[in-house]
């Protein structure tokens, strides 16, 4: 056991992606410090197919120990021999919680995990807490398509495993000021029964669960010429468009581009709903910072949750904000 | 071709309603339907029997009531339906439900493969399918959006990734979730519903399972909810109100102001 990592601590899963390492990681790591003060610990950073290196990152982002397991191969996204590694190192070091991003592999790995270790495990986590008085992480999450917030908690299980929505929280300011220790472990090495046979990554304007700004179209939108018109819109605003489940249900926008219970969760700075009337399905995806309805009907539920009300058509609207935008050009 | 789908019951509407006293949600009364992603599950799994030939089975952990559920399969193509009911199955979370069903499908026999939904509506949280096969130790692949070729030994999804797609060949028996992309699921024909009328639905308990009542429900769950309330939605509304240009003029000096825009343009 190596005495620079102490059991009782509070873990942040690494995972990489195509572009290094994922951006939730951060917002993890700026969670996890204000935790692991209240539960005072350490925080440290899994870094699997990592390299030391890349450590500086994420010590600056909170991390006192980054436990890299370097073994490049681990880099890809494989739910079974990433489950094998944690499993070990959970099993050698004994943390007491640990953080994931609820990103589409995060999810999937996850409950593996957490199965093989015979903990509990909180899904999409919106908010994290330490109960002072039990000192157990206190986990709150939506269920029922957002109708009603959970708060669960792990009492003997261990770890604590939460995941968490990418967008939920903001990532800390970085302090270059800050260093961490770097313990590497050997990899198990262990094969695979699944084998990657290729990729298909689609372009950065259809990941809508990056993007700063969504520009949505509902079922009011009107017609094929006003959703090219949305799409000009979001590429004017730095964002990408994105659609209620009937637009793709009826194959006028890809299934990618889905927001809601059954689609993606999306968590832009702006987000602009065109002709949308607001179902609880769809809103349970919508974690926007602001939000701003366009819908002729006054009685429209998605009033309920915009900072700004536009009664108005959204053809109309789409043809004057563009005027506006692109005559500024 | 041996062929388990796994298929719960979830309230037909997630507008719940709460007990002010105990904050529980109240399920009496509230209608019940089939999880809407399983139902690509089952379609996909008579599919893969139509075309490789073997059986599929549904099985689901549920209330009795979720028998007239599982009838339903029956009547879209699976061949038989297995309900797991208990007391004291009551409460479970995803880890006690993954065991639970880990033990139906030992004591069933282990498929060449299992489908689950990628999620269920009421509790959205995903975990049952990994969980499920972690326990069976076999693979799984989750989110699957088209299941490109399988035979007795290999199969070839296309899953959808957070960058895009990836390809990805497994060795069976694995455990595959399914996207509602996958397939447009058929509607039961007569003689269907009469086969699911006709057919028994072979029903377990927690003794017939041979488990623990310290492994199942809410006994058996790791997890404890301490606290339910409704999230707070109001927010501060502004009315951008005026004639279409006006309106766009104002919500665009509205969103520079907040810096959420940074286009110049006359406002
Ligand atoms: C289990 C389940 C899961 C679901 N998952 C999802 C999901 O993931 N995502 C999702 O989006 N939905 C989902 N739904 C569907 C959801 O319940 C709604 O049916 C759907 O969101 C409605 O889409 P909409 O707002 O585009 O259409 P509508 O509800 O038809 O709304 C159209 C709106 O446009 C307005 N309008 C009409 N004309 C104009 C105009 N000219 N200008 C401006 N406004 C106009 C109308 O006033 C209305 O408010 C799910 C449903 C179920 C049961
Ligand atoms: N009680 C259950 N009985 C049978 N299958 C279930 C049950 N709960 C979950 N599942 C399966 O696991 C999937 C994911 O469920 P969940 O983890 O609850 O979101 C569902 O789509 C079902 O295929």
């Amino acid at each position: 056991m190596n005495g620079l990592i102490q059991p009782g601590g509070l873990w942040v899963y690494c995972e990489q992606g195509p572009d290094g390492i994922r951006p939730v990681v951060f917002e993890l790591l700026g969670q996890a410090t204000r935790l692991a003060a209240a539960m005072k610990c350490a925080v440290t950073g899994v870094l699997l197919g990592g390299t030391g290196s890349q450590a500086s990152d994420l010590a600056q982002a909170g991390a006192d120990t980054v436990l890299c397991v370097e073994d490049a191969s681990l880099v890809a996204a494989d739910e079974l021999r990433h489950t094998g590694e944690l499993a070990a190192l959970v099993q050698q070091y004994r943390p007491a919680a640990l953080l994931l991003g609820a990103t589409a592999f995060g999810r999937s790995l996850a409950p593996r995990l957490a199965a093989r270790l015979g903990t509990g495990l909180t899904a999409d986590c919106t908010q994290l807490d330490i109960d002072p008085e039990t000192g157990l992480l206190l986990q709150t999450r939506p269920a029922f398509g957002g109708n009603l917030m959970a708060t669960i908690v792990c009492p003997n299980g261990r770890p604590q495993m939460a995941t968490v929505r990418p967008r939920v929280f903001t990532a800390p300011r970085r302090d270059p000021s800050r260093a961490c220790r770097i313990v590497t472990e050997r990899s198990a090495a262990t094969g695979s029964p699944i084998e990657l046979l290729g990729r298909v990554t689609l372009g950065a304007e259809a990941a809508i669960g990056d993007a700063d700004v969504l520009v949505a179209v509902g079922q009011g939108i009107g017609s094929a010429e006003n959703i090219a018109l949305a799409e000009r819109l979001a590429k004017k605003l730095g964002g990408a468009l994105a659609a209620s489940r009937p637009m793709v249900d009826s194959g006028l926008v890809p299934y990618v581009r889905q927001v809601g219970q059954t689609g993606k969760t999306v968590s832009p700075r702006l987000y602009i709903a065109l002709g949308i009337s607001g179902a609880i399905q769809h809103m349970a995806g919508v974690a926007a910072q602001t939000i701003v309805a366009v819908n002729t009907d006054p009685d429209a539920p998605i009033f309920q949750y915009a900072h700004y009300a536009v009664r108005c058509d959204c053809g109309a609207f789409l043809r004057e904000m563009l005027d506006r935008i692109e005559e500024g050009e | 071709m041996k062929i388990l789908v796994c298929v719960k019951q979830v309230p037909a509407s997630n507008e719940t309603r709460l007990d002010p006293v105990t904050h529980t949600i109240i399920r009496e009364g509230a209608e019940a339907v089939l999880n809407p992603f399983d139902a690509f599950a089952v379609e996909e799994a008579v599919r893969i029997k139509s075309r490789c030939g073997g059986s599929v089975t549904a099985i689901s952990m549920g209330i009795p009531a979720a028998a007239a559920m599982l009838r339903r399969v029956i009547a879209v193509g699976a061949d038989e339906a297995i309900l797991l009911t208990d007391r004291a199955f009551a409460g479970a979370d995803t880890l006690a439900t993954a065991r639970t069903l880990a033990r139906a499908v030992e004591k069933a026999g282990l498929p060449d493969l299992i489908l689950c939904g990628r999620m269920a509506t009421d509790g959205d949280t995903a975990q049952v399918g990994p969980m499920l096969a972690e326990n069976l130790g076999i693979p799984h692949v989750s989110d699957v959006a088209a299941i490109e070729s399988v035979d007795d030994s290999v199969l070839v999804a296309r899953r959808l990734t957070d960058d895009g797609y990836a390809r990805v060949r497994v060795r069976l028996p694995a455990l595959v979730t399914v996207l509602r992309e996958i397939n447009v699921p058929r509607l039961p024909s007569v003689s269907g519903v009469l086969r699911g009328e006709a057919c028994g639905v072979t029903v377990w308990d927690r003794a017939a399972l041979g488990l623990d009542p310290a492994e199942t429900g809410l006994k058996g769950s790791a997890t404890r909810v301490v606290r339910t309330m409704r999230p707070d939605l109001s927010v501060q509304t502004v009315a951008i109100g005026g004639r279409p240009g006006e309106q766009a003029a104002r919500l665009i000096e509205c969103l520079r102001a907040r810096k959420l825009i940074e286009t110049e343009g006359r406002a």
